[in-house]
């Protein structure tokens, strides 16, 4: 037996070695909840399910690559970046300390595109069309509880469409003039702008009998681009977003919001370009792009430059329409639309008048990594402060001490020394559970205190059983050792059934489980091995060390 | 020390007195989530995790009336403010999804208004949680599965482990926990959250590991000898109060341990512990007063079938209910035959 007990001791002395080892080496990875962090779970964003399955996991995948390229030029220590599933993407980035930065970097689809601005008078001709759809789908009804003034119309649907009453004829001859009065204005110079409003406000009135969407538009002062009256912004998306209207729009023309709000005398108008509908170059033929600040102006900026090929047609476009005007266009938003001066090759920048240059880096960051394949929609965001991380650190580990300590103090009072040898055992389980979870590389989260100390309860549980057992067959009248030997064997199967059937709930969360739960389930599974190990083993051979300084009839203290 | 050493307690005797008393606490389970149901639509009280929704959780500089900053954000209107802590300098907002608004949206509004009429205050958002409806449709539904699993595999671990019968002893002893459990949460509507549920298998798990000590004994002194042939309802009774001290000791611990958690464990955790505590307590109750009866309920009802299987040949050989002297008894302690020996005295 003592030969047997040498090679116990250095068996937990190995064991303990390398629980230590894993502890020191990989040391304890803090869940998101206790250090601080965001944890975000992403979709693929496709509303009207029009992506196929094969299309959806292909995006999936292909947008997992750009976040990984994403989030590392972001500088996140240690992010976890998985795919769950066919269509969803876990993001976890622990102790950021601008969450909207990183979840602008993470959702921006970053999808580059330059298109030709074209000319009020390539679009005007199809408005009257565009009008008439509007009115015959939504019904004069939700046109006035969306605040527009229009009559109820005496003629059908049918009327409309087919020019028979005489209503329309009257409405689009108001809605030409209203369109001409907004032209001489624009003419004329830009300090006339507010004449040109003036004009097309009193046409207002009349031009949103049946000219619902002419009505919210204003020309400016560049050609090609409509000013939309920033409390209009709402109803002209509400339009456009119309199914039949995106049928009637031309076909070769898109309509596109420009990114940022103009204020002109004393009114905050949005820009609605109009715009080619195929984009020369998109942002596949990016080579690189860096952040930098304009020389002149000192705005925010960002420099890039095109593959050769793309240098190649953008300077074949650019040649052919120098004074024409050169929409650059990201996520469907034009953010900027500069003149043609000359030729441009593969270099050229973007200005980002309104932005800090913090905001012209991370735009940068994006178009280098690419563009999503499709954007992506934030299904779960969790995010916990740090300060509130190292509280929960410091008061888990507060009630760790005391539970712990309580435990101690029972065991020794109840059960003496064999109490003292429990105790150690849990020292021994305590390190194996630390050593485990490093070793798996788990993350501790809140819920997983809460598991460690629930499992040093249980691990508790198994020692109680076992020196119940070695105090009854004592009272039989045993003899010492053949008491702590059958004590141990008898609590055997109620400590394998107990701790298998907790095993068994602790496997379920983790495959049920999200996040916290699952690192609740993990610590807690560890725990349970541990228990199991400790209880069996380590206790059992420190009672033998306890034993083998006694002689056999000695009593024990239990 | 000993506690209980030599305890005869008549525990099965005073089943009914336990029958009358599980009825009434799960009578007001049932009550209460139906009453909830009626009043906030839902039998429980779902967090944001399952609903989907927004939370935010707010720290102040110096403390603050929470009245001052439900007025702030909205006054009537103002999504459930809950403080935290014993500081009153947190508070966790609460903004359930409203149709056709962006989680995120209904987020920043919070953000933007507390910001707004405190700005003189230093206020920090310490947390915030966003979870979009078909998560939390889908969490609904792995909770629910998740339980259903841990019930059903239990039951085989313990068909196989032990005899059928005491399978559905057990499962019926959590089923009543994870009831009594579920009812105490819907009374005091107490917002499930994630870790909820995680407490609430853990429950499971628990309440499971108690009803196995004693059954454990049961199975041990069934086998030994004459088990068979003593009555049954002394037999449980004796191996109940064979296993009181270490019931007592392991359930007063693990409390020791989660009042800890309680009192020192932090706000986030709180609603966690508190439902393992009653966890725990439910499920020592129950290990004793309900698994154990209805052990003997099953065989006094269902025992004559058993018997008839057994002489059939039917696939559960062992089950008990059968007399003694019909039984493989060989084979059965030729498979025990360690733990039986050992239980000689």
């Amino acid at each position: 037996m003592l030969k047997s007990l040498r090679g116990r001791i250095i068996f937990i002395a190995v064991i303990l070695g390398i629980c230590g080892y894993y502890i020191y080496a990989n040391g304890l990875k803090l869940g998101l909840d206790l250090q601080g962090g965001m944890h975000l779970v992403v979709e693929i964003d496709d509303p009207d399910g029009t992506l196929t399955d094969e299309a959806r996991a292909d995006a999936i995948d292909r947008a997992e690559t750009v976040l990984r390229t994403r989030i590392d030029e972001l500088g996140v220590e240690e992010p976890l970046i998985q795919k769950v599933g066919s269509d969803r993407i876990i993001v976890e980035l622990a102790g950021i300390s601008d969450e909207n930065q990183a979840k602008d970097v993470i959702r921006r689809a970053a999808f580059l595109e330059f298109k030709l601005v074209r000319s009020w008078v390539d679009f005007a001709p199809d408005l009257p069309r565009i009008d008439r759809v509007i009115v015959a789908t939504l019904g004069a009804d939700s046109l006035s509880s969306l605040g527009r003034d229009v009559q109820a119309p005496t003629s059908s649907i049918e009327e409309l469409l087919f020019g028979a009453a005489s209503e329309e004829g009257d409405s689009a001859a108001a809605e030409e003039g209203g369109a001409e009065a907004g032209e001489d204005a624009a003419v004329d110079a830009e300090g006339e702008q507010a004449a040109q409003d003036d004009a097309s406000e009193a046409e207002e009135d009349d031009a949103a009998v049946l000219s619902p969407f002419t009505a919210l538009l204003n020309q400016g002062s560049e050609d090609g681009v409509y000013l939309v009256a920033e409390e209009d912004v709402e109803a002209a998306e509400l339009f456009l977003s119309i199914p039949e209207v995106q049928r009637a729009m031309p076909r070769d023309i898109s309509l596109q919001w420009g990114m940022d709000p103009v204020g002109l005398t004393g009114r905050i108008y949005r820009q609605l370009y109009v715009l080619n509908e195929d984009a020369f170059i998109t942002g596949q033929m990016l080579e690189n792009a860096v952040s930098a600040r304009d020389q002149q102006f000192n705005t925010p900026q960002v420099q890039f430059e095109l593959s050769r090929r793309g240098g190649r047609r953008f300077a074949e476009v650019t040649g052919q329409n120098v004074g024409e005007f050169l929409a650059i266009v990201l996520d469907g938003e034009v953010v900027s639309a500069p003149v043609i001066r000359d030729r441009i090759g593969a270099r050229g920048q973007i200005e980002l008048g309104g932005s800090t240059l913090q905001e012209a880096s991370d735009l940068a960051l994006v178009l280098r990594a690419g563009a999503l394949p499709a954007p992506l929609r934030i299904m779960e965001e969790r995010t916990v402060g740090p300060s509130l991380g190292q509280d929960s650190v410091d008061q888990g580990r507060i009630a760790g001490m005391i539970g712990l300590v309580l435990v101690v103090l029972i065991m020794c009072t109840y059960y003496r020394v064999a109490g003292v040898l429990s105790v150690f055992a849990l020292g021994v389980y305590v390190v194996l559970v630390l050593g485990g979870l490093a070793m798996f590389g788990a993350t501790l989260t809140v819920p997983g205190i809460a598991g460690l100390i629930l499992s040093v309860g249980m691990a508790v549980d198994a020692n109680v059983l076992i020196f119940e057992r070695i105090r009854e067959e004592l009272d039989a009248g045993r003899a010492v050792r053949t008491a702590v030997e059958d004590g141990f064997g008898n609590a055997l199967s109620a400590i394998v059934d107990a701790n298998l059937t907790t095993l068994i709930t602790a496997l379920i969360l983790f495959q049920f489980g999200t996040g916290p739960v699952r690192g609740f389930a993990v610590t807690l599974s560890i725990g349970i091995l541990a228990s199991f190990f400790t209880a069996l083993y380590v206790t059992r051979s420190f009672f033998f060390m306890y034993l083998s300084r006694k002689r056999a009839t000695d009593p024990i203290s239990i | 020390m000993r506690l209980f050493g030599n305890a005869r307690y008549r525990f099965i005797e005073a089943r009914r007195k336990a029958y009358v008393f599980s009825a009434v606490v799960l009578v007001i389970a049932l009550v209460s989530m139906v009453a909830n149901i009626v009043l906030i639509g839902s039998w429980q009280n779902y967090g944001v995790d399952f609903t989907g929704g927004s939370l935010v959780q707010v720290r102040f500089e110096e403390a603050m009336d929470a009245a001052e900053l439900r007025s702030a954000l909205g006054g009537a209107q103002a999504p459930p403010i809950t403080s935290i802590g014993s500081e009153g300098n947190e508070f966790v907002i609460r903004a359930p999804l409203a149709e056709d608004r962006e989680v995120e949206a209904v987020a920043l509004e919070i953000r933007g208004q507390i910001q707004g009429a405190f700005p003189n205050s230093d206020i920090e958002v310490v947390r915030t949680e966003l979870v979009g409806p078909k998560i939390g449709a889908e969490l609904q539904q792995k909770a629910a599965l998740a339980i259903l699993f841990s019930f059903a595999l239990t039951l085989v671990y313990l068909a196989i482990r032990f005899e059928f019968r005491f399978g559905v002893a057990a499962v019926i002893a959590t089923v009543h926990d994870s009831l009594i459990t579920l009812g105490f949460l819907a009374l005091f509507r107490v917002e499930i959250a994630l870790p909820t549920v995680a407490a609430i298998l853990t429950i499971i798990g628990y309440s499971l590991n108690d009803t196995i000590v004693v059954f454990d004994r049961v199975r041990e002194n069934l086998n030994a000898k004459g088990g068979r042939r003593e009555d049954p309802v002394a037999l449980v009774n004796r191996s109940i109060n064979e296993t009181l001290p270490r019931t007592v000791l392991t359930s007063g611990t693990t409390l020791g341990v989660l009042m800890a958690l309680l009192i020192f464990g932090g706000a986030v955790i709180r609603d966690f512990t508190t439902v393992l505590i009653l966890g725990v307590l439910v499920g020592t109750y129950s290990s004793i007063f309900v698994a154990s009866p209805a052990l003997l309920e099953i065989q006094r009802r269902w025992g004559t079938k058993d018997l008839v299987e057994a002489q059939r040949g039917g696939p559960r050989g062992p089950v008990s209910g059968t007399p003694p002297s019909r039984r493989p008894r060989k084979k059965k302690r030729g498979r025990k035959g360690r733990r039986v020996a050992g239980a000689r005295a």
